[in-house]
């Protein structure tokens, strides 16, 4: 059990962590990838910068000073935050446990802007299987991926619904399909219904008879994981209060994941004063236990 | 105001035969949302008068939740008159349940 766990290992995520480490909370941070930062070619604007230096350099160099504090950074990829007695993560590669965490995701790239999709929100349109599952026991479904995250969604639904087909909107194909699942990479031109899902059709004009459509594109974002915990979001944005807070005791968030300036400096800033509130909440917790 | 458990026995007489306004929150133990929709329901239901706050647990009418295509889980409903006059699926802020029954 960690004191906190941080998903994501950008300039939000690691911030966070140096202040957490340094008050001797045992911090895991993951990640999946660089980031946002990847891409950067030069940073020009962020305090200290007398020579402009890239993105990736910038993060390795924080992983470094972070992994010298004593933080524990690992590459993976979560799936899913539920809680009951602390946070239970659960990721592709494992699964971990917290008493506070912080959502440090950055912003959800691959939003899917498909005709037809938020008129069906919650009628038929789904962003979370393990929520939802219940409610399509012995129908057919459509899982909207092409990943690892596609692949997390589809496992809750297999136990329980009649079937179910991968739907790739053109992407290719990342992972293997579990064996009889079709596949389809063809991409949509829009989710059907009147009231609710019936269906999609695909830009070559042929069409699928569906009663859910689940949307797992790319990885799990902010947004995602916020949603299946409980947490208010706002758009793509998870709400929080000045101290990074969201609604939910022990879940904070911070960077690009919250809006507002979407920068290094903004996010560095959100981390360090997630990592105060964290502190205070896992000495608390400490206390009472 | 208490909120009220309903089950397929209680549902006609509690909601559909309501003199007053009820909003349904329609719930599961192991739906996430669902918990942190709990406390803004009974918040309301403390300071609100004249709406019936009720909560009915879709594992054990599964029925109801069908008749009413919940699809997924927090999902609110208010009825009026037997009718239903507002539905919202996904948690909800208290300002927007507030909308719902409009106080
Ligand atoms: C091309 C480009 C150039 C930029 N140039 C500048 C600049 O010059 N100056 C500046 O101030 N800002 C710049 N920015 C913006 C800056 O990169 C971001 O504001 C900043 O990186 C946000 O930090 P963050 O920690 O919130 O998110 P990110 O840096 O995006 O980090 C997100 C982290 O979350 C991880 N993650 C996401 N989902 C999951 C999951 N499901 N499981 C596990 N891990 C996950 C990722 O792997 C990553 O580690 C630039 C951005 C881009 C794209």
């Amino acid at each position: 059990m960690y004191d906190v766990a941080i998903i994501g290992s950008g300039p939000a995520g690691l911030s966070a962590a140096l202040y957490t480490s340094r008050a001797n909370l045992k911090t895991l941070v993951i990640g999946k990838d660089r980031g946002a930062l990847e891409k950067a070619d030069r940073i020009e604007n962020y305090f200290g910068m007398a020579e402009p230096i890239s993105g990736c350099e910038l993060v390795e160099n924080t992983r470094t000073q972070a992994r010298n504090l004593g933080v524990e950074l690992i590459e993976d990829e979560i799936f899913h935050i539920s809680w009951e007695n602390g946070f239970q993560l659960e990721g592709k590669e494992g699964a971990y446990e917290a008493n506070a965490v912080l959502l440090a995701t950055g912003t959800g790239r691959q939003t899917v802007k498909l005709k037809g999709i938020q008129e069906l929100e919650g009628k038929g349109v789904s962003y979370c299987a393990i929520c939802d599952a219940f409610f399509y026991r012995g129908r057919q479904v459509a899982i909207l991926g092409n990943g690892e995250y596609a692949l997390h969604e589809m496992s809750q639904l297999l136990p329980v619904v009649q079937s179910a087909v991968l739907l790739t909107n053109g992407e290719p194909l990342k992972v293997q399909a579990p064996e009889g699942v079709q596949v389809i990479e063809t991409s949509l031109a829009s989710v059907d219904g009147q009231e609710y899902v019936e269906g999609v059709t695909f830009t070559d004009g042929t069409s699928l008879a569906v009663d859910g459509v689940f949307i797992a594109m790319g990885s799990a974002g902010a947004a995602e994981l916020a949603r299946k915990a409980g947490a208010m979001i706002n758009g793509r944005h998870i709400q929080v209060n000045e101290g990074m807070e969201t609604n939910i005791p022990g879940l904070y968030a911070a960077g690009d994941c919250i809006g507002g300036l979407l920068q290094i400096s903004t996010a560095v800033g959100e981390g360090a004063k997630a990592a105060m509130s964290m502190i205070k909440f896992v000495r608390t917790v400490q206390k009472s236990s | 105001m208490e909120i009220i458990e309903i089950t397929e026995q209680n549902f006609e007489k509690e909601v559909l035969n309501s003199d007053i306004p009820v909003l349904v929150d329609f719930w599961a133990t192991w739906c996430g949302p669902c918990r942190m929709q709990a406390p803004i329901i009974d918040e309301l239901a403390g300071e609100v008068s004249g709406v019936k706050f009720a909560k009915l647990n879709v594992d054990e009418n599964g029925s109801l939740a069908q008749q009413y295509r919940v699809m997924s889980i927090p999902t609110l409903i208010v009825f009026k008159e037997g009718k239903v006059v507002a539905s919202a699926v996904g948690l909800q802020s208290k300002g927007a349940v507030k909308e719902m029954i409009g106080v």
